[in-house]
């Protein structure tokens, strides 16, 4: 039997990939696909913690970060593609619209 | 053997998380990023969530990466066309049948050994199975599966809107 804390672990392991990912790449789309890995890493710790508390609430709470990822990789992507439409980039250094 | 798997799962979902972060490619990253997912679906089969580790595969390998794929394929800012080399051909269908028929093969195993494969018949623990979850959404939680919904449609025409060309833009 595996105990909680490896899925934990595994859990913040991949949590902090993504995080490293969103600091250190410069591509927007990756930044995307890193956002997408760390909301699967809280997903991971929500079954483990549902299996281990014998409890499954835990399983509809990881149904609804499905359908807020889903809604926000589609909102995400048109706001990329309708930048780039009109910056023709879509690395984070050159798109400082807001000049931050 | 559920510690060997979960060894397996969780080194492969890890490796394929920092090659995905690592890479440069975006469709590279992409790959990488299902990978990461279908091992995570086998973790969450080891943690008894069965319907969470279909819809793992369904929603976020099926449908977001496949978003993310079209919009790379959109973009396709760098690379050049008609590059593509023989060889690379030949990888690339080389990879889908040796995938396709690992499949197969599994299959085939499952129906010459029926012992390996272990199937629940025991009605009475129902811990994340469909039929469990899906009667704790339609109960307990219908407003929030109701408000889900909204955000869905919210979320489409907010996307529509976003990524439609305008028409003095075209001009």
């Amino acid at each position: 039997m595996v105990s909680l804390n490896a899925y934990l672990i595994l859990g913040a392991i991949l949590f902090s990939i993504g995080a490293v990912g969103v600091f250190t790449r410069r591509n927007v789309l990756i930044i995307y696909m890193c956002i997408e890995l760390m909301l699967n890493a809280v997903n991971l710790t929500f079954i483990a913690f549902s299996r281990f508390l014998n409890n499954m609430n835990g399983h509809v709470f990881v149904f609804m970060i499905m359908t807020v990822a889903a809604a926000e990789a589609a909102v995400g992507l048109a706001i990329i593609i309708s930048v780039f439409r009109n910056k023709e980039t879509i690395y984070v250094d050159d798109i400082n619209l807001s000049k931050g | 053997m559920q510690l060997l798997m979960f060894y397996i799962f969780g080194l492969g979902a890890v490796l394929s998380a920092t090659l995905m972060v690592t890479n440069i490619k975006p469709v590279t990253a992409a790959m990488n990023l299902i990978m990461t997912m279908f091992f995570l679906a086998g973790i969450y089969v080891l943690l008894d969530a069965h319907l969470i580790a279909a819809l793992q595969i369904i929603v976020y390998a099926g449908a977001i990466m496949v978003l993310f794929l079209f919009v790379i394929l959109l973009l396709n800012v760098h690379e050049k066309e008609g590059e593509t080399a023989r060889r690379k051909v030949v990888i690339q269908f080389g990879s889908i049948a040796i995938v396709g028929s690992l499949f197969i093969i599994i299959a085939h195993l499952a129906v010459i050994y029926p012992s390996a494969v272990k199937v629940i018949t025991d009605t009475a623990y129902e811990f994340g199975t469909t039929k469990a979850v899906g009667k704790m959404l339609f109960t307990d939680f219908l407003l929030p599966f109701e408000i889900a919904s909204f955000l869905l449609l919210a979320a489409i025409v907010g996307a529509v809107i976003l990524a439609k060309r305008r028409i003095d833009d075209s001009e």
